[in-house]
């Protein structure tokens, strides 16, 4: 079980449309910030990976300290980004995998711009539900 | 209700599990929902070249979902890095799911290197639909040229995407053509990617 996680989902034009702090340790006043810092840090380095390879998961593209970044990235170029400090592979995997499912279904609504914020208090639920359960 | 029966009602549509996409929509209550949103377009724009784009925003908002849908659904989540994946993955498969069958022709273009041509005899959104002599080049596949843009795009190979008709000898209906002319730093990823 992971102590901290950081979750953030960003979009196409690199702006961020939805972050969570899905770790279960007691968080710092600054930890936030931080891990959000690392995970726009990391995205260089994910734009160059993400043209080598035709897989979606692209496991641990950086590290902080003890901290580990990893991504997934979708078909339209959207970015699931997990900075987290377990080992967890599989798990990581599969919480990718229903991410995407999920932001499928939010994508599917007509009435959703692409690229915009996630306001969906159920999709918090279930992301956060999911966090419990793979990591 | 007719038809309720034992169909799990969910509370939310986060909880519906995603469709396989077996189902079939009625072509003529599609070509009236196409002629009445071409006819409402119509009514706010007062040029052709408006027109069109507002045709081409529709089709983009489509490519976009397209692209993410089916990449999960038929490809076991596999993206496309190179040009010609994107481009058999638009020709065949988004072209089997939209219309039921495969793109007539993909071509290249002879005379630039970043122009592609993908071919049909009739659009089915042109089907019905036929240009008065007043609107010039005015076609409505435009809509499905945004389409074919929605997906590039959001696949990362930015693109200008047209749609033209392109009279045939022998045949009454002109056929026709959607032009992809790729952005120039797609060609040079292209090349980079092939060494």
């Amino acid at each position: 079980m992971a102590n901290t996680a950081c979750f953030i989902i960003v979009g196409r034009n690199d702006i961020p449309i939805y972050e969570a702090e899905v770790g279960s340790a007691a968080k710092r006043e600054d930890a936030a910030q931080l891990h959000q810092f690392i995970l726009h840090a990391a995205l260089d380095v994910v734009q160059d990976l993400a043209w080598t390879t035709s897989a979606m998961f692209l496991k641990s593209v950086d590290r902080f300290n003890d901290l580990v970044v990893s991504v997934y990235v979708t078909a339209g170029h959207t970015r699931l980004m997990l900075l987290h400090d377990s080992r967890n592979e599989d798990g990581i995997k599969s919480f990718f995998q229903e991410v995407h499912e999920l932001y499928i279904k939010i994508l599917l609504n007509p009435l959703y711009l692409p690229g915009s914020r996630v306001t969906s208090t159920h999709f918090d639920t279930k992301v956060r539900a999911l966090a419990r359960k793979y990591l | 209700m007719i038809g309720v029966g034992k169909m799990k009602l969910y509370s939310n549509v986060l909880d519906k599990p995603l469709s396989k996409g077996k189902q079939e929509v009625s072509l003529s209550a599609f070509a009236l929902l196409f002629s009445e949103l071409v006819q409402y377009n119509q009514t706010q724009v007062d040029n052709i070249a408006e027109l069109e784009r507002r045709l081409d925003d529709a089709g983009y908002a489509v490519g976009a979902r397209v692209l993410e849908l089916l990449c999960n659904r038929d490809k076991g989540n596999r993206r496309e890095t190179r040009l010609l994946g994107i481009l058999s993955f638009v020709h065949s498969t988004v072209w089997k799911v939209l219309f039921g069958k495969v793109a007539d022709s993909l071509e290249k273009g002879t005379e630039h290197e970043d122009e592609y041509m993908i071919s049909e005899k009739e659009l089915l959104v042109n089907r019905f639909i036929s240009i008065p002599k007043d609107m010039g080049t005015f076609n409505c596949g435009a809509f499905v040229a945004g389409i074919v843009k929605g997906v590039l795009d959001n696949a990362g190979f930015p693109a200008v995407v047209t749609a033209h008709f392109v009279p045939i000898e022998g045949q009454h209906r002109p056929r026709t053509t959607i032009l992809i002319k790729f952005a120039h730093e797609v060609l040079k990823r292209e090349a980079r990617l092939s060494q």
